[in-house]
């Protein structure tokens, strides 16, 4: 193996939490903010909620992926709290 | 809890690298790549705290206020001048002056088809006015503290709106250090009261703790009160899904703002009523000098409609609250004094970040408090570099990535204070009629600035510090005197007057040089420590800086 693809080998991982981490986890926190929507309160007020809210889910996400064992479950923590954010976000489509 | 949380974490896998490492790297990473950035958000929105009062500072030619102007006198003053030299403006709105400001600023979206609005597109014009006769103030063209204060979200020599996304990445990866700096650091308060002084990246650490503990439940709220600033920017995706009718829109913003929309005009002219009479109105329900800001909607049409909003003072929210007038009449259609839960959420982090409700006192802690924010994320910057120069195989020629991030530390800490002094002295210095001099006074400061990394670079690093740092220094320490020559309010005059805009910024410099003074003394004195013998390792939650797949 060249050193160069055995070096691309080796920041996989750590690319792959960095993507999970920036776009893995705006995508969470934005499904998170439409996901406020189902909350029962008036149109406006549940925007708001959503987006007051997105950038702690967004910071949460972000430590999840650094924090979690390897990058496989970092990603597949970010599916599984999008599960039920999406089936929120569903509802009011 | 935490300590508990992270015990038990290790306790499970033994093999892999603890929570506290790989928060470890999180924190290091995400506070080095957006460090830079962070830094001068930091320090210019701390400035920012006094931004009226460094904007009046920057107009020496208006008039110290001794006591503050009848708000509906001057409302009315503006509004007369603004119905005659902005006709057919189908919106203007202008901020009353209160015991910060001696003026008034005001601004107003140009009449359709009229000059200046290109294309069809909404153009906006914007100046200060004088309370005292109406006009608009024959001050130095300078954009006062509002540099700044808008540096500090959305950069220069871009468009806004990439400024205002490239602040929200940057805010986004500072939430990320807070909370990983948090758990990365078991010992939180017990380290707070550790400091050991004199002894290198020790001492770095310690003051980085200290820094950070301390100020800690302010730099997660500014943080994430900044974010809230521009939330609909950052998460428009529910606004977009929920809000889709004009009705709807219309709901939305008057939860956000106290800016009402013009409608369709009718085209039949009615001149505006009274609206010292207004503003009166609101002056009972909210006090003599507690109201903020008025705004017009087809001003002089018969659909005019004029709102009259609350002061900042006696409340911490930014939440809508004013009075609704008939434009023509001037009878009050409307008291809008309260929002819902979420808005008015959003209402007191948007007031809590930018502290406009402040008196005196709290005005100092905020700016006290957000200069140790700063010096937080300097020592986070500066430590980086410590930590490593120890492990450098030749300390003589370090890798290229530690010569970037060492001389890039020393443009934007210490060559932002010299480039920030710069853009005083320019204020000063640069001739009262030259064209475009507002722009030249920025662009003084991005040339200092830039000539700071220019000299960082090329300067051995040590030396490039303790340069910059007494340039500033000196700079500070002689903008006073500088103020002396140039104007006619020296410190003298204004001590004579009570001004304390002028005595406050004049004693400021003198203590901030003061402070770089200290630094540059102690960055003359300091010997760094390369590593002689193997230091006993201890335990060092920096040290983890283990990279993935290692």
């Amino acid at each position: 193996m060249t050193p160069l693809i055995d070096r691309a080998r080796r920041s996989a991982p750590v690319a792959s939490r960095i993507v999970a981490a920036l776009f893995g986890g705006y995508a969470l926190a934005a499904l998170g903010s439409v996901a406020a929507l189902a909350l029962p309160m008036s149109k406006p007020q549940a925007v708001l909620t959503g987006m007051l809210a997105s950038f702690a889910i967004y910071a949460g996400a972000v430590v999840w992926v650094f924090a979690a064992r390897n990058a496989l479950r970092a990603w597949a923590g970010l599916l599984a709290a999008a599960v039920p954010l999406a089936a929120a976000a569903w509802s009011v489509w | 809890m935490k300590t508990d949380n992270v015990m038990r974490d290790k306790a499970q896998r033994p093999a892999g690298r603890g929570i506290r490492q790989s928060m470890s790297g999180l924190h290091i990473w995400a506070g080095l790549l957006m460090g830079w950035i962070l830094y001068a958000m930091f320090l210019t929105g701390t400035v920012s705290y006094f931004k009226d009062e460094l904007s009046q500072w920057m107009r020496p030619e208006l008039a110290h206020q001794a006591e503050l102007p009848d708000p509906a006198l001057v409302a009315q003053r503006i509004a007369d001048e603004l119905v005659a030299s902005v006709p057919g403006s189908p919106q203007w709105s202008m901020r009353l002056p209160d015991a910060r400001t001696n003026s008034v600023y005001a601004f107003w979206r140009t009449a359709p088809g009229g000059s200046g609005a290109e294309g069809g597109r909404r153009a906006f014009g914007e100046a200060s006015f004088d309370p005292a006769t109406g006009g608009k103030v024959t001050a130095r063209d300078t954009l006062g503290g509002d540099f700044f204060y808008r540096f500090h979200f959305q950069f220069h020599y871009m468009p806004a709106l990439w400024g205002r996304w490239i602040a929200g990445a940057a805010a986004m990866f500072m939430l990320v250090a807070i909370v990983s700096g948090v758990i990365t650091h078991k010992k939180i308060f017990v380290d707070f009261f550790t400091f050991r002084g004199g002894k290198g990246q020790r001492s770095w650490l310690d003051a980085h703790n200290a820094l950070s503990v301390f100020g800690l439940p302010f730099h997660f709220m500014i943080t994430y009160t900044g974010l809230v600033t521009l939330m609909a920017l950052y998460m428009p995706w529910g606004e977009q899904m929920a809000i889709r009718t004009q009705a709807e829109r219309q709901q939305m913003t008057a939860e956000l703002n106290a800016f009402i929309q013009p409608g369709k005009p009718s085209g039949q002219a009615v001149p505006l009523a009274s609206v010292a009479e207004m503003v009166r109105h609101a002056q009972e329900r909210w006090g003599h000098d507690n109201v903020g800001r008025v705004t017009a909607t087809n001003p002089g049409d018969s659909t005019a409609r004029v709102a009259v909003a609350r002061g900042e003072s006696g409340r911490v929210s930014m939440s809508p609250q004013y009075m609704l007038f008939e434009g023509t009449t001037g009878r009050l259609l409307e008291t809008h004094e309260s929002v819902g839960a979420a808005a008015e959420t959003r209402g007191v982090l948007y007031a809590l970040h930018l502290g406009r409700f402040s008196d005196g006192v709290t005005r100092w802690l905020y700016f006290l408090v957000s200069l140790m924010g700063t010096a937080m994320v300097g020592t986070g910057l500066v430590m980086w570099t410590v930590k490593r120069r120890q492990k450098l195989a030749d300390p003589e020629r370090p890798h290229i990535g530690f010569r970037i991030v060492e001389r890039l530390n020393i443009a934007s800490i210490a060559g932002l204070s010299v480039a920030m002094t710069a853009y005083l002295w320019g204020n000063r210095l640069l001739p009262a009629g030259m064209a475009e001099r507002a722009a030249w006074e920025i662009h003084l400061f991005f040339a200092v600035w830039a000539l700071t990394l220019v000299h960082a670079v090329l300067r051995p690093a040590k030396a490039a510090w303790i340069e910059q740092l007494w340039a500033a220094a000196a700079l500070l320490a002689l903008l006073p005197v500088l103020n002396a020559v140039t104007t006619d309010r020296p410190l003298w005059h204004s001590l004579g007057q009570g001004d304390w805009v002028f005595i406050g910024t004049d004693l400021m410099c003198w203590a901030l040089a003061a402070l770089h003074v200290v630094l540059a003394l102690r960055t003359a004195r300091h010997r760094p420590k390369l590593r002689a013998a193997p230091a006993k390792e201890r335990g060092g939650v920096i040290g983890g800086a283990v990279e993935e797949g290692r």
